[in-house]
């Protein structure tokens, strides 16, 4: 059995803290009205003369100057950024630390589904990680349902002053609206929270009475009807909830290009977690082979992703539709640094150092590997939902840093917390055996 | 030279295994083990040394990676630029992505094809070569396990090896190492 130590118990609650201040810090700090706006901006602009940002911001006063809405329409513009800002990072942050979990939960049930008799010394890890779903989809769908009723101004569709003047989101109406937007996360959360619940019971069921392997077969058929049942939901939950940032912008392979992403993301965190769990004397039947084939997966879902990324971009680049393009125009032109950065981060680097077959057996390679694979995927997340909510006027500040610290005190809590209920082997699990002693 | 090997020939790759541990544990020299199909883990019961060949790969995938730059550069940008798709850039790097597919298929191309044809080359393979392996059974259902046994007591090293659990064992005179 694994004991929370006080002292991770402590690490995390002062990680919440912290990151709790910062953000209400954050929200507090947004201006208020078009005045301030313009103090901030002329405060900017006094003080870096080789500031990229505000020489673009003078660049588009002066264009705005000429336009007959006057002055204060550019002004206006950046304050909404600006007040959207927190609550932007506020979500980059949930999502990110949700989409992990989620990720896990899907690779636990493939394990099931495909029968697999390397992973299953893993399970009680994968299981505590995915424990995380049930705080996390809860204040995920919180922010959800205010963004969805326009409480803040996240997503343009939920405008109605905005609809009103848009014929593409009047025709996206009857999918793009509050209503529907909460029943169909509901939905999703519900049927994952469903299996996540059903799942780890059977596992420990199975544990207490593996006579027959019944809990075992129970598992095994929940596993792949939920995968089915991931597939669509996954697709749909990153249309409403990324890909609607930008209403007029669509893409066909979006789905996979999130699943891509949170699937890397959660297969790193089941490795770092099994490092870490290991280097605290926990985990003693895991050997080298496992920690090889979690390395395996995050090389190769992280050339995946790169695939997807490249086909997306490829595709869109070529045919040069406008609506289309639009997309990748505001990344490349005020992005472009985190946007060419995380692929790089999520597909050279570990292209590069997760090459090697011996590599992947030692420990700190994994560990940095992982570290930077995560960077680079909330990296990848800030850079799908920032462009469509605070433009031009993005920086990593006190609100970003503060939600990561924040959720990423909450996750280490949960999962760590979730780790203690259980035995750290699923003994009754019947490749557990087959799992010990794998090798390659 | 004439040198004295033996041929100890068995029936399934588990008992093998232990058979190349415990000859390699009395420090008998193993020639060679010809197998129907390839035994996991042989190689590292028999001490061979690591295979450098995902090195060779790497190499070869970048040189494939940088024949297709050089290529499509000198057939696309330099020699015929053509308008397609209304791209008409004189730029490699402005056309990049276009190219990636590309860039992508030679470099598989380029470090699959080069190592199979290096892993012919260092295995001594190559058309209308004669079969080396001394027994045709070991292409159906036998291992066979080639034992230097010069310099050593061959009955002594006979009965040690039938005691292995071979189920044949053959003393041959090899008039010269063909190798």
């Amino acid at each position: 059995m694994y004991t929370l130590s006080s002292r991770l118990r402590l690490f995390s609650v002062i990680l919440m803290v912290v990151g709790g201040i910062g953000l209400v810090a954050g929200f507090l700090s947004t201006p208020g009205s078009v005045e301030e706006v313009k103090e901030m901006m002329a405060a900017q602009d006094a003080h870096g003369g080789g500031h990229g940002e505000s020489e673009s911001h003078a660049q588009s006063e002066g264009e705005h100057g000429e336009d007959a809405h006057g002055g204060d329409a550019h002004y206006e513009h950046v304050l909404h950024q600006l007040q959207n800002k927190p609550w932007a990072s506020l979500y980059v942050a949930a999502f990110f630390f949700f989409m992990i979990a989620l990720g896990v939960l899907a690779f636990y049930a493939i394990q099931f589904a495909a029968q697999a008799g390397w992973s299953p010394v893993l399970f009680r890890v994968m299981e505590a990680i995915t424990a995380y779903l049930v705080p996390g989809g809860i204040i995920l769908f919180v922010i959800l349902a205010l963004s969805g009723f326009h409480v803040n101004h996240l997503f343009v569709w939920a405008d109605p002053e905005v609809v009103a003047h848009d014929k593409l989101i009047q025709g996206k109406a009857g999918w793009l609206n509050g209503t529907g937007f909460i029943i169909r996360a509901a939905i999703f959360l519900g049927g994952w929270l469903l299996y996540r619940h059903f799942a780890v019971k059977y596992s420990r069921k199975q544990d207490e009475d593996s006579e027959g392997n019944k809990w075992y077969k129970k598992s095994f058929k929940i596993s792949a009807g939920f995968l089915v049942f991931f597939i669509y939901t996954e697709s749909m939950m990153s249309w409403d909830w990324i890909m609607s940032f930008d209403p007029h912008w669509f893409s066909t392979l979006f789905g996979w290009y999130v699943f891509a992403s949170l699937f890397v993301s959660g297969i790193t965190v089941i490795a770092l977690m099994t490092i870490y769990l290991k280097s605290k004397g926990y985990l003693e039947f895991v050997n080298d082979s496992h920690i090889h084939d979690l390395a395996k997966f995050m090389f190769g879902i992280s050339i995946f992703w790169a695939y997807l990324w490249f086909s997306q971009f490829m595709l869109i680049w070529y045919s040069n539709i406008p609506e289309e393009v639009t997309y990748f125009i505001t990344r490349i032109e005020d992005y472009k640094l985190p946007f060419f950065g995380m692929f790089a981060l999520n597909f050279i680097f570990p292209l590069l150092i997760l090459m090697n077959s011996d590599f992947k057996r030692v420990n700190w390679f994994v560990v940095m590997a992982g570290i930077v694979i995560l960077c680079g995927h909330y990296i990848d997340v800030y850079t799908m939902i920032m462009p469509a909510t605070v433009g031009a006027s993005w920086f990593i500040g006190l609100s970003e840093i503060s939600a990561v610290l924040l959720f990423l005190g909450l996750f280490i809590f949960v999962i760590f917390r979730a780790l203690t209920k259980a035995p750290l082997l699923a003994k009754g699990n019947p490749y557990i055996e087959e799992s010990k002693h794998f090798h390659y | 030279m004439a040198s004295k090997v033996i041929h100890a020939l068995y029936t399934d790759d588990d008992v093998l295994m232990d058979a190349v541990k415990k000859v390699r544990a009395e420090h008998y020299h193993i020639e060679e083990v010809f197998c129907p199909f390839p035994v996991h883990g042989l190689d590292k019961a028999m001490g061979l040394p690591y295979t450098r060949i995902a090195i060779t790969s790497f190499m070869y995938g970048c040189l494939g990676l940088i024949v297709s730059i050089v290529m499509m550069n000198y057939i696309m940008i330099e020699d015929w630029p053509q308008n397609i798709g209304g791209k008409p850039s004189f730029s490699y790097i402005e056309n990049m992505p276009a190219f990636v597919p590309i860039m992508f298929e030679l470099t598989v191309f380029f470090a699959a094809h080069l190592m199979v044809i290096t892993f012919y080359m260092r295995s001594r393979l190559w058309p209308f070569k004669e079969a080396e392996n001394p027994d045709v059974r070991t292409t159906d259902d036998h291992f066979l396990m080639e034992v230097d046994a010069a310099h050593h007591d061959v009955n002594k090293l006979t009965s040690f090896l039938s005691d292995t659990g071979a189920v044949e064992i053959k003393v041959i005179d090899k008039e010269e190492d063909n190798h």
